[in-house]
């Protein structure tokens, strides 16, 4: 399944995962193309968040919770001893399901990633806080309201500045964990073509319970079941000629 | 024994009522009392001037000095401590007995009567470690008796800070420490300060523990080590050995109406907190 992946950016290899005794994904192998859109779908419950969280060390704050294989991105096993969390985090950026700025202004929400790894240039801030809302379609909207606090944004707003605010510290993959599941029709459009300019200069993933979303937006599909990567392959396989039948029956609309 | 219902509604509402009366009735008739006998006294020189002949002339500057000191001392030392301890207690520890333990204690020493921690600030800073009665000793007594309320405040201003704000700054790659520091204590800040006020009010108050570890001496402080009496004291004193009635009546109504600001701010920052997160 992984061989159909050319240009691999990210590679999962053996991957199991435990919530203290419960085995929660199986042996899990795939890849991440560079610069294309792989999405995660299958039923709640089937472990599809918890694996895109896996991709960035965010289930290590889970008390009780284990990883065995390896995770590489561009080679590096990202859970090897001596590597560090912080820097994995930074590399590998993440949208969450809820929009979830900080309590604080539209300009801070975006500033505060540039802050803490260490950039303190104004100038450059604001550059880059105008890149970055520019990146992913607000800029337009907040230009003249960057002081404003980030609440009275509209959902789709808040969301497109949790993208904004992932961008500015220009990571190399970026994680989607349901980003539109709170949205509106219209919102939701915008993000999906957000995703589609972003994948020329980032790696993304996408999970979604959605599978019109993934169909149209992803280059790549797995879809999991009960903790295991039933199948993976280009959209366009998936959706049109599946090889295993829970995955025809589950895109078909037969359970899920 | 049976009632129509619509009459065992009228009863139990004027029943309640006249309970939450009464309670009105009393702070207001002690608030009212007070000022009424306090107030005449007040004036720019009673704020401004020391107490001369023991108390029975002048005014009650000094006091008001001490005061002032010995609660910044004791939030000097109290501030820090609590708040880290409550830090600990959230984020960098795990529900576990040692927590328990900690909370426990911090629980009980909130239950101790204050004239107990003067019996053992005064045995502990005065004698044993040779403070003497001074503002250091009376500022280490009173932080152990506020402890308690930083500790509980600030724990529960930092637990109701949302989850997914830690996540999301871990996620823009933030190490623990500027994700404690950066995000949840500025949201958790309003919750904590109203703890913080709340024991201003408290150390403005207190007396026995204070009376012991501080002593009385009317002189205007001069440095930590300056034995010094607070406004509650001087009260105390005043009215006790008989020295002014007026003079203490004065100094009341200058600690009430303190303690009321004090509250009164305190409540202001509880609602905006409130209201940022609901």
């Amino acid at each position: 399944m992984v061989n159909s992946v050319t240009n691999m950016r990210m590679e999962v290899k053996n991957l199991n995962f435990y919530y203290g005794r419960n085995l929660a994904l199986k042996n899990i192998n795939m890849g991440i193309e560079n610069n294309k859109v792989t999405a995660v779908i299958g039923p709640s419950g089937c472990g599809k968040s918890t694996f895109i969280r896996i991709l960035n060390r965010m289930n290590d704050i889970i008390i009780g919770s284990r990883v065995e294989g390896e995770i590489l991105l561009d080679g590096d096993n990202i859970y090897a001893p001596q590597v560090d969390v912080v820097d994995i985090r930074r590399k590998i950026g993440m949208v969450f399901q809820k929009s979830n700025p900080f309590p604080k202004s539209i300009f801070d929400n975006i500033a505060y990633g540039l802050k803490i790894n260490g950039i303190s240039n104004k100038t450059e801030i604001t550059d880059r806080v105008e890149m970055s809302l520019k990146n992913s379609a607000l800029w337009e909207e907040v230009r003249d309201r960057l002081d404003d606090n980030a609440f009275e944004l509209s959902g789709g707003q808040q969301q497109r500045l949790c993208i904004a605010r992932a961008l500015a510290i220009e990571p190399e993959v970026i994680l989607f964990d349901e980003p539109c599941s709170a949205l509106d029709p219209i919102s939701t459009a915008k993000i999906e073509e957000l995703i589609n300019q972003l994948k020329e200069r980032y790696t993304i993933a996408i999970v979604t319970h959605n599978m019109q979303q993934a169909a149209r937006i992803s280059d790549y599909t797995g879809f999991f079941l009960l903790g295991e990567l039933i199948e993976f392959d280009k959209t366009e396989k998936i959706f049109t000629n599946p090889s295993q039948k829970q995955t025809e029956d589950y895109i078909t609309g037969r359970f899920g | 024994m049976y009632l129509n219902p619509k009459i065992e509604q009228r009863v139990v509402q004027a029943i309640l009522w006249v309970f939450t009366l009464a309670t009105v009735f009393i702070l207001f008739f002690i608030i009212f009392y007070i000022l009424h006998k306090g107030l005449p006294v007040l004036s720019y020189n009673f704020l401004t001037t020391n107490p001369l002949d023991m108390g029975k002339s002048g005014g009650i500057y000094s006091t008001i000095i001490g005061t002032i000191a010995l609660t910044i001392m004791s939030l000097l030392i109290a501030t820090p401590l609590g708040v880290g301890t409550a830090i600990y207690l959230t984020e960098y520890t795990r529900e576990s007995r040692i927590t328990r333990v900690i909370r426990f204690g911090s629980e009980c020493l909130s239950g101790i009567p204050s004239i107990i921690f003067g019996l053992f600030g005064f045995i502990l800073f005065v004698t044993k470690l040779k403070m003497g009665w001074s503002i250091l000793s009376g500022g280490l007594t009173l932080a152990f008796m506020l402890l308690p309320t930083i500790i509980r405040t600030s724990e529960e201003a930092i637990k109701s800070v949302p989850y997914n704000l830690h996540e999301v700054s871990y996620s823009l790659g933030s190490t623990q420490w500027q994700t404690v520091t950066k995000v949840v204590l500025p949201s958790a800040l309003p919750g904590i300060l109203t703890g913080v006020i709340l024991s201003v009010g408290r150390s403005v108050g207190e007396t026995a523990a204070v009376i012991f570890t501080a002593g009385s001496a009317l002189r205007m402080p001069t440095s930590l080590f300056s034995s010094s009496r607070t406004m509650a004291v001087h009260f105390f004193i005043l009215a006790r050995e008989g020295i002014s009635m007026p003079n203490a009546y004065g100094t009341a109504a200058v600690l009430i109406i303190t303690i009321l600001i004090i509250n009164i701010i305190a409540y202001r920052l509880m609602h905006k907190f409130i209201k940022k997160y609901s």
